[in-house]
């Protein structure tokens, strides 16, 4: 109890408490509670899913093993690849778009004050605004499909936000033998830098466990197979729309990190490198890129769980029931609310924040190892 | 002893006033447009009980689907309003009297002699193992083909009778330089039309045997169904998922399609709204191969247990179920009165159509608007509609659609 005769640390400690025993409750209490419930049967007999006093059953990992097995559940495996694609390409618009424009302002050009305050404007609406807006120009009668007649050519026919078109289809059953070579190649790229850095011990586990992923997948991964029957997913082209909104809206957001991480590299580092005779390119590709990389980093991560927890612009733009443009946090929704299948709609609350976790849990860890280094 | 009695007859008073006084809150999502019609019950009730306070709780969102969400964490926390709007039917029975959660109004339907004034059809649907739950308050019919009858003059055709011949029909219109003959809206009127096609295809008994379990969705006949209903989704137009079902109704009227398959609120759309005079500006016919049977859906009020007024609730549901209450409200609201005494001449030229059918027609209940399915099984329609589309694949759609049948125990 040496700690307590300090009383700075027991004031720090009280003040901390009640937001302490808060969280507690509200936060990871209920995370509980969701787990729980996703292990039950409840909602499966019609009579007690809404009634005071559910009697519930322990079933395990059922819930779980129809989402990613079951007949009727195809909608749900559907919905996590539309969140793959679009995760992948919101991410990948808005770092590409917040660039160039940082990049531009960077420049200090005429008006950068008030362009930056334009860019950035997108951010401060809330999604069912952007939602709204974004969901009358892309009718097909009107709007962005009417632009096209401004310069003279036809108009424009794509259904932006209820077309049927699926591309790059895949089958379910491949997608065990599929995940394990992008994890082995993954694991070679981390094996190559180890080596490089002479970190000899790290390379050869990471080189050890893709030879282990691949002997699998080449031997057993084929024969996994989750369902009877070919299912395919893909790329449904309907998604455009809605990834188009979203980079509108959160490009202005990364817009001003890079802006910020712009002005932080020190002009000497740039005075120093034209001095050594650097292009405008390779000042950008060797020197501006490498100090950016901290700042990609954490815009990925904070759009990254954004788009996995997207719910608010689709509901906006396509409404809950336009299943072409589901994600599983609308299909949870749906699932719990309008079906009554609690427990299953648990489950997919459990896996949406497992795939967060994943992208948030090591960047916390990273960041908390360098601040402990520091 | 004095104390006591004193407190026991300050208690008696207190519940005599409590009798008459009080509040009501009614939770629906009649807003917007429907919000004439309640605020018209809702007069009529502060007449009757002036002392009472009425709270209107509504919550907007068409065919209640944000109100059903809003309502399931009310009673699930314990807090549940003292009557609540439900479609009558399966959407109440499946969710709410199976969990114990609803008194049987049974004793209110024989003390007012309401027995003998709904229409049998409508009074099993609206059972559990012999008890009624629910007092429905307006109809309205589900299978209802809308045209526009200069148009129909105009290419020469006939509304069609069967299905065959709407298909006929179709080809003759797409042959004279009209793209798409049916016009369709976004998600649930697709749905809509499946149902229309189902009972047109299987014809009453089946239809109804669908809902009860004794014909599986598996089945040839219903695989029949799927495939015709493959071939009317050939005849609408592409950019279906991106209107509203005003908006389709509207291509009917501008004359870009014949037909249009829709429940009778848009009925009321086209003579209020657009103005147009029933049976001139707009013609309507039993959707094909579905003459003589009134595909109906109602909304109705219940009483959930455990509430506070239930006096005041029990008085409510007395107005809703009259006919005075039906006459205030149905005009208003676009839909006939659940009863079969109810005073024609306040209805339009549809609707007294529509009441003669009420009456002389077999009664089914619709699918999409909660009549014949619990909410479980109708909301993942959807992705049996989300399969049979994706695919085109008839057997695919009817594996899933009996596969989710088992699973929520439909007509068990």
């Amino acid at each position: 109890m040496n700690w307590l005769k300090n009383k700075d640390t027991l004031y720090g400690f009280l003040v901390i408490l009640p937001s302490l025993v808060l969280l507690g409750i509200f936060v990871y209490g209920f995370i509980f509670q969701t787990f729980f419930t996703s292990l039950t049967d409840w909602g499966r007999d019609p009579a007690q899913a809404l009634s005071a006093n559910p009697q519930i059953r322990f079933i395990g990992f059922e819930n779980y093993r129809e989402l990613f097995t079951g007949f009727v559940d195809a909608r749900f495996r559907q919905d996590l690849v539309n969140t793959f694609f679009f995760t992948v390409f919101f991410i990948m618009g808005c770092l590409g778009v917040g660039l160039g424009l940082a990049i531009v302002l960077d420049r200090s050009p005429k008006g950068e004050g008030f362009f930056r305050t334009i860019f950035l404007f997108p951010m401060s609406l809330s999604f069912i605004v952007t939602g709204t807006i974004w969901r009358w120009m892309l009718q097909p009668q009107g709007g962005v499909n009417q632009l096209p007649t401004l310069v003279g050519l036809p108009k424009g026919e794509f259904a932006w936000l209820t077309s049927r078109q699926q591309v790059w289809q895949v089958s379910w059953n491949d997608l065990p033998f599929i995940t394990a070579l992008v994890v082995s190649v993954v694991l070679v790229f981390i094996a190559i830098a180890a080596f490089r850095g002479g970190e000899q011990r790290r390379g050869f586990i990471a080189s050890g466990s893709a030879a282990l992923i691949l002997l699998w997948a080449f031997t057993l991964g084929r024969t996994l197979q989750p369902l009877p029957y070919d299912e395919p997913h893909g790329f449904n082209l309907a998604f455009i729309g809605i990834i188009l909104a979203a980079v509108w809206q959160m490009s202005g957001y990364t817009m001003a990190l890079y802006l910020a991480g712009l002005r932080g590299i020190p002009e000497e580092l740039r005075e120093a490198a034209r001095v050594d005779g650097a292009s405008e390119w390779q000042l950008y590709q060797r020197i501006i890129f490498p100090l950016l990389a901290p700042i990609t980093l954490s815009a990925m991560i904070i759009l990254g769980h954004i788009s996995l927890k997207i719910f608010d612009l689709i509901f906006a733009m396509a409404g809950a029931d336009n299943a072409p443009t589901d994600v599983p946090a609308l299909l949870m929704y749906l699932t719990t609310f309008r079906a009554n299948q609690i427990a299953k709609g648990a489950a997919i609350g459990m896996i949406l924040l497992l795939l967060v976790a994943a992208v948030i849990v090591p960047y916390l860890y990273s960041q908390l190892k360098s601040e402990v280094r520091r | 002893m004095r104390k006591f009695f004193l407190a026991l007859v300050a208690a008696a008073l207190g519940s005599l006033a409590l009798a008459q006084s009080g509040k009501l809150e009614i939770f629906s999502w009649w807003a917007g447009d429907e919000g004439p019609a309640l605020q018209a019950l809702i007069d009529l009730y502060k007449k009757r009980y002036p002392n009472v306070e009425v709270i209107n709780a509504t919550v907007t969102g068409g065919s209640g689907v944000n109100a059903r969400a809003v309502l399931k964490t009310r009673m699930l926390g314990g807090d549940p309003p003292d009557s609540f709007q439900v479609h009558a039917g399966q959407e109440l029975i499946g969710t709410w009297v199976l969990a114990d959660r609803m008194e049987d109004l049974t004793p209110l339907f024989n003390q007012e002699g309401w027995m003998n004034r709904f229409p049998k059809g409508l009074i099993d649907l609206l059972s559990y193992k012999g008890k009624i739950y629910s007092v429905p308050v307006n109809i309205h019919r589900s299978n209802v083909m809308w045209y526009n009858p200069a148009k129909l003059r105009e290419w020469g055709v006939q509304p069609p009778k069967t299905w065959a011949e709407f298909l006929t029909t179709c080809q003759t219109l797409k042959g004279k330089g009209l793209e798409a003959p049916l016009a369709l809206g976004e998600n649930w009127t697709q749905q809509h039309l499946w149902e229309s096609v189902a009972l047109g295809v299987l014809g009453a008994n089946d239809y109804t045997n669908l809902w009860n379990g004794k014909l599986r969705f598996n089945d040839p006949k219903v695989v029949a169904v799927w495939n015709t209903f493959g071939r009317v989704l050939d005849c609408a137009n592409k950019d279906a998922s991106g209107l509203s079902w005003q908006q389709a109704v509207d291509r009917v009227l501008e004359g870009q399609a014949a037909f249009n398959i829709m429940g009778d609120w848009a009925a009321g759309y086209m003579a209020t709204t657009k103005q147009l005079k029933p049976g001139e500006g707009f013609g309507w016919a039993p959707a094909p191969g579905t003459a003589g049977v009134f595909m109906m859906l109602s909304d109705s009020f219940g009483l959930p247990k455990g509430v506070k007024n239930r006096a005041n609730v029990l008085n409510w549901l007395r107005l809703v179920g009259s006919k005075e209450g039906q006459d205030a409200f149905n005009p208003l609201k676009g839909s006939i009165a659940a009863r079969t005494d109810s005073d024609p001449s306040k209805y339009n030229a549809y609707l007294q159509s529509a009441m003669r059918d009420w009456k002389s027609n077999r009664i089914v209940g619709s699918l999409v608007h909660g009549a014949v399915a619990p909410e479980s099984f109708m909301s993942q329609f959807g992705t049996v509609m989300e399969i049979y589309l994706s695919g085109r694949n008839a057997q695919a759609a009817s594996n899933a659609a009996q596969a989710i049948a088992t699973q929520v125990r439909l007509g068990q």
